[in-house]
C-alpha cells in the first residue's frame, strides 16, 4: 500500500516537475497549487476547468471573427485574446500565454493569416495542456485514493 | 647617318634646356620630340607651319637679338655649328677614305704594269736560266705563278702562236699594250672622280643655307605642336617689360605687350603676385614654378602653371626671364573640387562617428533615465511601506526620546518618498512620456483650491491671498493637473522659505510673449502670466541661475535648514516649458521672492459644454453651490492657529472646505476603525490636536509642504498623517486601542488567526476591498488569494459598476483592472478622482455612466478622502505604470497576481 503511495508520489512529482521543465507551465501555477486547501480541494481543478472552457469558447468566437478574409472584426479577436492572456497567464498556462502574446501582435498589426496561425496554435496548446493536467489531475485523485497526501513539488 | 647624328646632337640640347619642366618619366616622348625627319617629309606640316609663322605674334627683329645675346641663344647656335662642323669633317674623312682607296688601286695597276714588263723578260731569258738555279729559279718561279694568279688573274694572255716566234711575240706585245690602255683608262676615270668629288665637297662649304632649313624645320614644329597648346610663352627683360610672347590673349595686339609690364597690361587679381613671383626668380636667380590664379576683366577666372627661369647673357650677367604659363584652370577645379570632396568626406565622417557617439550616449542616458525611474518606482512601494509602518508606530505609545527618533525617520522617509516622486516626475518630462491633457478648468477654482490645501496644512502665521485679475476667462483649456502641480509646489515652496507676512497667487493676462513659438497659436488662446509671491527670505542674485538646475537649492546652509529634495523647481520648470510657457524669478533678499509662469491656453466657452469631446475633462467643472464662486477673484486664507478654521476670506463660507472636520465626522479613517469617533470626541478635536501634537510639531511642518507636492496626494498625506497622530492620542487617552490596533496589523498576514479574522468580521473591521476585474479566472484566482490572505471583497466586472460601487459603497481599497470591456480602469479611475476632487458624479454621468442617484448626500461629504486605487496591469505598453499614475491611481501590481504581490499592497493600503 505505501509502496504503491510512493510511487503514485513519485510519479505525480516527476510529472509535474516534466509540466514545468517543457514550459507548460509557470510559477503562477505553483500560486495556484498554493491557494488550494481543505477548504476548497478542488480549487486549481475548477478554475482550470473553466479556463479550458473559457479556451474553446473564445476560439470559437475568435475563429468565427477571423473566418471572412475581408471582413475580419479585429477588435473582437483583440478582445478575445486579451482575455484568453489575461486568463492564461492567471492559470500559469505558459505556452498558452506566449502563443497569446504573439496572437495579439498579429492582431495589432491586422495579421489575419498570422491571427489564423496563431489560432490554430492556441487551440493545439490548450488541447495538450488540458490533457496533461487531467492527466496530472488523474494521478492525484489517484493517490487521494490510495489514501496518499499530494506531495508538495518544489519547483525551482 | 647624317639625321642620326644630328638627332643626338639635339638630344643633348634638349635635355639641357627642358629638364625642369618635364618629368623623367616621359623621357622618351621629350626624346623625339626634336626630330625633325617626321615633319620633312610631311608637307602638310609645313604648310602649317607658314600658317603659324603668320599667327605668331613675336618680335622678329628681337629674336635673333635675343639669340645673339643670350647664352640660351648661343649655346643652340654653337650646337648647330658643331653639328655642321661634325657632318663636314665625316665628309671629308669618307672622301679621304675613297681616295686612299683609288691610290692603292693605281699603285696596284704601276705594279702590275712593272711586273708585266718584267714577265717578259724572264720569259724570254726563260730557257736558258732555267737549269742554273734549280731551287731558285724553282722558287723564283713559284713566286711569279702566284704572282701572276693573283694579279693577272684571268686575264691571262692567250696566244696560239708558237712560242719564241716573232709571230708569238708581236702577238703578246699587242695584248699588253691593249691591258696598259685599259689600265690609263681607268687611271683617268679615277681622277675624274677624285676631281668630281673635290668639287662636290667645295659645294658643300655653305652650311648657313642647311643651318636655316633646320632652323625653320624645328621652328615650324614647335608652332605646329605650341600653337594650339594652352601655352603663353614669353621672354621679359630685367625690368619685367615683354620682349617676346607667344600665345598672347587674342585680342591683344602685339603693341599692347611687347615694351610693356603684366601690370601694366592686365588688371585684377593674381597679376601683382605673377609680377612679385618673376621678380622674385630674376632675384633669386633660380628657374621655379607656381599656380597662380588671375582674375582679370579680360579673360575672367583662370588658373596659370607658371614656370619662371632667369635668362644670362654671355658674362653671366641677368638679362631678363623667360616664363612660360601653362592653363590649368579644370584641373585645378578638379583638384579643388577633389580635396574639398574628400574633405567633405572626412567631415562627414567625423559627424557620422560623433553622432554615433551621440547616439550611444544618448541611448545610455536614456537607459539610465529609465533605470532611474524603475529602480525609483521599485524603491517608492517598499518605502511607502517603511513610512506607512512608521507613522503607525507613531500612532502607538512612546516615550519622548522613541517619539523623537521615529519622527526623524518618518522625515526622512517622506523626504525619500517625495524625491522619488519627483524623480519619477522629472524622468517623465525628460523622457517624454508625459503627456499633457487638454481639459477645461477654471483657473480660479483651481487657485482657490491649491491655497485652501495649503492652508489646510499651514503651520505659519501667513496670509494665504489669491487675486484673480477680471479679464482671466472663466473657463480655459490645458492640463489642470500639471499647472495644480506647479501651484503646489510654487506655493509650498513660498511657505517654506516665508516665515511671516503672506503669500498669494496673482492671475492676469498677458500679451503673447516673444518666446512663444508660433505651433499652435491661434486666436482663441489666450496667455495667462501667474505671479507667486512671498514676503519671505528672498533669494540672493547669485543663487538664481542654478534655482532651476536639479538637485539644487539656493545653498547648502538653506538645504540643511528648510530640507526638500531641490527637484521641486526643476519639476516646475520642465512642466511649464513642457506646455509651451516659460518659468521666471525675482528676488530680492529678505523681502520675498516671486515666481512667474506664463502659459497660453485656449479658451473655451461655457457653450460648448455639452460638446466636449472629453467626456472627463470638466474636473472642476461642476455645479458650485454658491453660484458667484466662479468668477469670485479674491481669496483669502489665514493659519489654523487658534481655532479650527479661521478663514478671514469672505467667500470661503462652506462646511465642504474644512477637510479635517469632514474627515473626522464622516469618514472613519482606515486606522480609526478600531476606534468609536463618537460624536462627543468631535467637538474638541482641534484643541486636542494641537496639544497631542505640539512635541513633534516642527517635523510637520517641515514635511508637509512638501509632500504637498501633488496636490490631492499632499492634502490626503498630510491631513491624514495629523488625524492619525490624534487619533493615536486619542486611543492612547481612552486606553487599549494600541493592543486592538496591533492586532489588525498583524492580522492580513496570518492567515491562521483565524479567530482574530472572525472577530474582525464580527464586528465589521473588515476592510472594504473592490476588485474590477472582467476576467472570470482573474477574478476566480484573485478572489481566492484575498480569501487566503484574510479578506473578502466585492467584484466590480468593468468601469461603470466600479464606478456605481464605488458611489455607493466607502471602501478602502479598490484593484482596479485596466484593461476592460465597457469602460476601462484608467478612465474609471480618472472619473472616481473627479468625483472626489467635485464632491460630484457630473464627469461620470457625462461619461455615460448610468449613476443610480441614491444617497446623493453622503456622497458629496465624502468627497475629500481619496480612495485608493491600485492598477492591475498586464506590463504591456499599453498598460504602462506611467500611465496609470498620470490617470490618478496610487500604485500597480504587475499580472499575473500573486499572493505575495497581493499582500504587499493589502499592507501598503489597509493600515
Amino acid at each position: 500500500m505505501n509502496t504503491v503511495v510512493a510511487q503514485l508520489q513519485r510519479q505525480f512529482q516527476d510529472y509535474l516537475v516534466s509540466l514545468y521543465q517543457q514550459g507548460f507551465l509557470d510559477n503562477q501555477f505553483t500560486e495556484l497549487r498554493k491557494l488550494q486547501d481543505e477548504g476548497t480541494p478542488d480549487f486549481v481543478a475548477e478554475v482550470v476547468s473553466l479556463f479550458f472552457d473559457d479556451c474553446s469558447k473564445l476560439i470559437n468566437t475568435m475563429s468565427r471573427s477571423l473566418e471572412r478574409p475581408e471582413n475580419v472584426d479585429f477588435k473582437q479577436v483583440d478582445s478575445g485574446v486579451h482575455q484568453l492572456k489575461g486568463s492564461s497567464s492567471s492559470v500559469g498556462a505558459r505556452r498558452v500565454k506566449n502563443v497569446c502574446i504573439s496572437f495579439k501582435e498579429c492582431c495589432d498589426v491586422q495579421n489575419r493569416e498570422g491571427c489564423l496561425r496563431c489560432l490554430q496554435q492556441v487551440d493545439y496548446e490548450y488541447k495538450m495542456l488540458k490533457t496533461k493536467l487531467q492527466d496530472l489531475f488523474n494521478l492525484e485523485q489517484r493517490i487521494l485514493q490510495a489514501g496518499g497526501m499530494i506531495p508538495q513539488v518544489n519547483i525551482s | 647617318m647624317v639625321c642620326e647624328m644630328e638627332t643626338d646632337q639635339i638630344e643633348e640640347m634638349d635635355v639641357e634646356v627642358l629638364s625642369s619642366m618635364w618629368p623623367e618619366d616621359v623621357g622618351s616622348q621629350a626624346d623625339n620630340q626634336f626630330n625633325v625627319e617626321k615633319p620633312v617629309g610631311d608637307s602638310d606640316t609645313l604648310k602649317e607651319v607658314d600658317i603659324a609663322e603668320k599667327r605668331t605674334m613675336a618680335d622678329l627683329k628681337r629674336l635673333p637679338e635675343l639669340m645673339n645675346t643670350t647664352d640660351q641663344g648661343s649655346s643652340q647656335l654653337t650646337n648647330l655649328v658643331r653639328q655642321w662642323e661634325y657632318m663636314q669633317d665625316h665628309a671629308v674623312r669618307l672622301l679621304r677614305e675613297e681616295l686612299k682607296i683609288l691610290t692603292r688601286q693605281r699603285e696596284e695597276a704601276e705594279a702590275k704594269e712593272l711586273k708585266i714588263i718584267e714577265e717578259h723578260n724572264f720569259e724570254t731569258e726563260e730557257p736558258e736560266n732555267v737549269p742554273v738555279l734549280d731551287e731558285t729559279s724553282h722558287l723564283f718561279r713559284r713566286f711569279r705563278q702566284k704572282k701572276r694568279d693573283e694579279l693577272v688573274d684571268s686575264k691571262r694572255v692567250v696566244i696560239d702562236e708558237e712560242f719564241d716566234t716573232v709571230a708569238y711575240w708581236k702577238q703578246k706585245a699587242l695584248s699588253l699594250e691593249k691591258m696598259l690602255e685599259a689600265s690609263t683608262e681607268r687611271e683617268r676615270r679615277l681622277i675624274e672622280k677624285l676631281n668630281e668629288s673635290l668639287k662636290t665637297m667645295e659645294s658643300h662649304s655653305a652650311p648657313v643655307e642647311e643651318l636655316t632649313q633646320n632652323l625653320n624645320r624645328a621652328e615650324g614644329f614647335l608652332h605646329f605642336i605650341l600653337q594650339n597648346a594652352p601655352i603663353v610663352m614669353g621672354h621679359q627683360d630685367k625690368d619685367l617689360r615683354y620682349l617676346f610672347i607667344y600665345n598672347k590673349f587674342p585680342s591683344l595686339r602685339e603693341q599692347d605687350i611687347l615694351g610693356k609690364t603684366d601690370v601694366e597690361i592686365f588688371h585684377g587679381g593674381g597679376v601683382k603676385e605673377s609680377e612679385d613671383f618673376k621678380r622674385e626668380v630674376l632675384e633669386m636667380g633660380k628657374a621655379s614654378k607656381r599656380e597662380i590664379t588671375f582674375e582679370t576683366e579680360l579673360f575672367g577666372s583662370k588658373t596659370f602653371l607658371i614656370y619662371v627661369e632667369p635668362v644670362y647673357n654671355k658674362a653671366r650677367e641677368k638679362i631678363g626671364i623667360n616664363y612660360m604659363g601653362m592653363e590649368v584652370t579644370d584641373q585645378v577645379r578638379k583638384r579643388e573640387k577633389m580635396a574639398k570632396l574628400r574633405e567633405d568626406n572626412a567631415v562627414r565622417k567625423a559627424m557620422e562617428s560623433e553622432l554615433t557617439k551621440t547616439i550611444h550616449i544618448t541611448e545610455e542616458t536614456m537607459r539610465a533615465k529609465q533605470m532611474l525611474a524603475t529602480m525609483s518606482h521599485e524603491i517608492r512601494s517598499p518605502l511607502s511601506g517603511v513610512v506607512g509602518m512608521a507613522e503607525i508606530l507613531s500612532t502607538t505609545k512612546l516615550d519622548k526620546e522613541q517619539r523623537q527618533l521615529l519622527n526623524v525617520m518618518i522625515s526622512s522617509g517622506d523626504l525619500v518618498l517625495q524625491l522619488i516622486n519627483d524623480i519619477l516626475d522629472l524622468s517623465k518630462v525628460e523622457s517624454g512620456v508625459m503627456k499633457l491633457e487638454a481639459t477645461k478648468f477654471r483657473p480660479r477654482e483651481v487657485v482657490k483650491h491649491v491655497l485652501q490645501t495649503a492652508a489646510a496644512s499651514l503651520k505659519k502665521d501667513l496670509t494665504l491671498e489669491g487675486n484673480i485679475a477680471d479679464e482671466v476667462p472663466i473657463l480655459v483649456v490645458g492640463d489642470v493637473l500639471r499647472i495644480r502641480q506647479i501651484l503646489t509646489n510654487l506655493i509650498s515652496n513660498a511657505i517654506k522659505f516665508t516665515h511671516q507676512g503672506k503669500v498669494g497667487i496673482k492671475l492676469k493676462v498677458v500679451s503673447e510673449p516673444s518666446f512663444a513659438t508660433d505651433k499652435e497659436q491661434n486666436e482663441t488662446s489666450v496667455w495667462i502670466c501667474c505671479d507667486v509671491y512671498d514676503t519671505g527670505i528672498g533669494i540672493p542674485e547669485n543663487a538664481l541661475p542654478c534655482l532651476f538646475k536639479k538637485y539644487m537649492q539656493a545653498s547648502a546652509d538653506h538645504a540643511r535648514k528648510y530640507g526638500g529634495t531641490g527637484l521641486g523647481l526643476a519639476i516646475c520648470k520642465q512642466l511649464v516649458e513642457l506646455m509651451g510657457g516659460q518659468l521666471t524669478v525675482t528676488s530680492q533678499v529678505n523681502s520675498g521672492s516671486t515666481f512667474t509662469f506664463v502659459l497660453p491656453y485656449k479658451v473655451a466657452t461655457s457653450d460648448d459644454h455639452s460638446d466636449d469631446q472629453d467626456e472627463f475633462s470638466d474636473m472642476v467643472d461642476h455645479h458650485q453651490p454658491e453660484p458667484d464662486d466662479t468668477t469670485e477673484g479674491h481669496f483669502q486664507f489665514k493659519p489654523l492657529l487658534g481655532s479650527i478654521y479661521s478663514n478671514g476670506g469672505p467667500v470661503i463660507s462652506s462646511n465642504s472646505f474644512l477637510p479635517h472636520k469632514a474627515m473626522l465626522t464622516t469618514t472613519p479613517l482606515k486606522l480609526n476603525n478600531g476606534f468609536v469617533a463618537t460624536p462627543s470626541n468631535n467637538t474638541g478635536q482641534s484643541e486636542t490636536v494641537q496639544v497631542e501634537n505640539g512635541g513633534y510639531m516642527d517635523e510637520s511642518r517641515q514635511n508637509c509642504p512638501e509632500s504637498g507636492n501633488q496636490y490631492v496626494n499632499g492634502n490626503g498625506r498630510c491631513s491624514s498623517k495629523e488625524s492619525e497622530s490624534c487619533s493615536s492620542s486619542q486611543a492612547s487617552s481612552e486606553g487599549g486601542g494600541v493592543l486592538e490596533m496591533e492586532s489588525e496589523l498583524t492580522v492580513s498576514s496570518l492567515r491562521e488567526e483565524e479567530k482574530t479574522e472572525t472577530e474582525l468580521k464580527e464586528t465589521s473591521k473588515q476592510p472594504k476591498i473592490l476588485l474590477v476585474e472582467d476576467n472570470k479566472i482573474n477574478i476566480m484566482v484573485a478572489k481566492s488569494m484575498m480569501k487566503q490572505l484574510g479578506y473578502t471583497m466585492d467584484i466590480a466586472n468593468n468601469g461603470v459598476e466600479a464606478i456605481n460601487a464605488v458611489k455607493d459603497t466607502s471602501y478602502d481599497l479598490v484593484l482596479m483592472d485596466v484593461c476592460m470591456p465597457v469602460m476601462d480602469g484608467l478612465k474609471a479611475t480618472r472619473l472616481i478622482r473627479s468625483y472626489e476632487e467635485s464632491g460630484n458624479w457630473e464627469a461620470a454621468i457625462e461619461a455615460g455612466v448610468d449613476i443610480k442617484t441614491s444617497e446623493n448626500d453622503q456622497a458629496f461629504v465624502r468627497s475629500t478622502d481619496r480612495l485608493p486605487i491600485v492598477a492591475m496591469t498586464a506590463n504591456t505598453l499599453a498598460e504602462s505604470s506611467e500611465e496609470c499614475y498620470v490617470n490618478g491611481m496610487d500604485s500597480f501590481i504587475s499580472k499575473p497576481v500573486t499572493l505575495q504581490k497581493l499582500k504587499e499592497c493589502l499592507q501598503q493600503y489597509l493600515q
